[in-house]
C-alpha cells in the first residue's frame, strides 16, 4: 500500500487525541499535562509537514519551525514556572494552585 | 516504497505506542524517556517525508534540549508522584469520552473531506537544492521578519526562566572586580616600624 497524505494526517489526528485525553487523565500532575501538550504541537507538526511536502510548498515547514520555537519556549518558561511554584509551595499538585482563587 | 512504508508503519506504530506510554507511565521519569522516543521516531517520519531539516532540529531542540530540560526538572524536583497519580482510573472514563469525541471530529473532517490538494509541479522546491536550502531561501528572505519574531520569543524565554528560577543566596562572597581594579599601593600595602626582637 502507497503511503500518501492520508496516513499522516490520520497518525497525526491519533497523536492529538492521545495529547488532549493525557491533558485529562493526568490532570493533577502539571509535568505529564505539558508533555501532552508538547505531544499535541508533535500532532501539528506533523500535520504542517505532511501537507507542505505533499504540495511542495516550503511554508508548511517553516510554520513548523515557528511551532518549535514557541513549543521550546512554552517548555522552557512552564517548567522554570514549575520550579519556583515548587520552591514556594512545596508540592506541584494542580489542586493546590489555588491561590488566584477569589 | 515498499521500504518507504515498511518505515512508515515503524515509526508511526511506535511513535503512537510511545505517545500512550508517556500519558500512562506510573513513573514520569519512564514518561520523559518515551517522549523522548516519540520525538525520535517523529524526526524519522520527517525524513521520510522529505523534510530533513526539519527531522534534525527535531532532535537537536526536542531531544537535545525540550526532553532533557523535563528530565532535569523531574528528578529535580522531589515530589511524591503515585499522589499525583490518583483520579486516574476515575477519570478514565471521562478521558477517553472525550477523547473518541475528539478523534471523532477528526475522522469525521478527514473522511468528508473530499477535495485533496493536488501537488503543483510549479511550487516543489527546485530539484537540485537540499531541503535545508531551500529552507534558508524562503526563511531569510520571505519570513525574515517571522524569523525575527521567533528570535526575540527565545529570548524573552531565556530572560524570562532566568528571573523566574534565579535566586540570590545572603552570605555568598562573590568578587568584587571594581574594588580590585581600584586598588592601589596607597590603600594595599601598610608601613609599619618593627621593633627589634618585639615584633608586632
Amino acid at each position: 500500500m502507497d503511503i500518501g497524505l492520508a496516513h499522516y494526517l490520520t497518525l497525526a489526528a491519533i497523536l492529538f487525541t492521545i495529547g488532549v485525553a493525557g491533558i485529562i487523565l493526568n490532570h493533577k500532575n502539571i509535568i505529564v499535562i505539558l508533555m501532552s501538550v508538547e505531544l499535541i504541537l508533535l500532532a501539528v507538526n506533523i500535520n504542517l509537514v505532511a501537507f507542505s511536502t505533499h504540495s511542495g510548498d516550503l511554508t508548511g515547514q517553516v510554520f513548523a519551525l515557528l511551532i518549535l520555537t514557541v513549543a521550546a519556549a512554552e517548555a522552557a518558561i512552564g517548567l522554570a514556572v514549575l520550579v519556583a511554584y515548587y520552591r514556594n509551595r512545596g508540592s506541584i499538585a494542580v489542586d493546590d494552585i489555588n491561590a488566584l482563587k477569589g | 516504497m515498499q521500504a518507504e512504508a515498511f518505515f512508515f508503519w515503524v515509526f508511526a506504530i511506535v511513535l503512537i505506542v510511545s505517545a500512550l506510554a508517556v500519558i500512562s507511565a506510573r513513573n514520569p521519569v519512564h514518561s520523559v524517556l518515551f517522549l523522548i522516543l516519540a520525538f525520535v521516531n517523529a524526526a524519522g517520519l520527517f525524513l521520510l517525508m522529505g523534510a530533513e531539516f526539519l527531522g534534525m532540529i527535531l532532535i537537536v531542540v526536542y531531544v537535545g534540549a525540550v526532553a532533557v530540560l523535563f528530565l532535569f526538572v523531574v528528578m529535580l524536583l522531589d515530589v511524591d508522584f503515585a499522589e499525583l497519580k490518583q483520579g486516574f482510573v476515575r477519570y478514565l472514563p471521562i478521558g477517553a469520552l472525550i477523547a473518541i469525541f475528539v478523534g471523532g471530529e477528526l475522522g469525521y473532517v478527514a473522511f468528508s473531506w473530499i477535495g485533496s490538494p493536488s501537488p503543483s509541479a510549479a511550487a516543489t522546491p527546485s530539484g537540485t537544492l537540499s531541503n535545508t536550502a531551500a529552507i534558508g531561501r524562503v526563511l531569510y528572505t520571505h519570513y525574515f521578519y517571522f524569523f525575527q519574531a521567533a528570535g526575540m520569543i527565545l529570548l524573552t524565554a531565556m530572560i524570562g526562566a532566568i528571573v523566574l528560577t534565579l535566586r540570590h543566596k545572603v552570605g555568598v562572597r562573590r568578587q568584587n572586580i571594581a574594588d580590585q581594579v581600584a586598588r592601589d599601593p596607597k590603600t594595599a600595602i601598610e608601613l609599619r616600624k618593627v621593633p627589634s626582637r618585639v615584633g608586632i
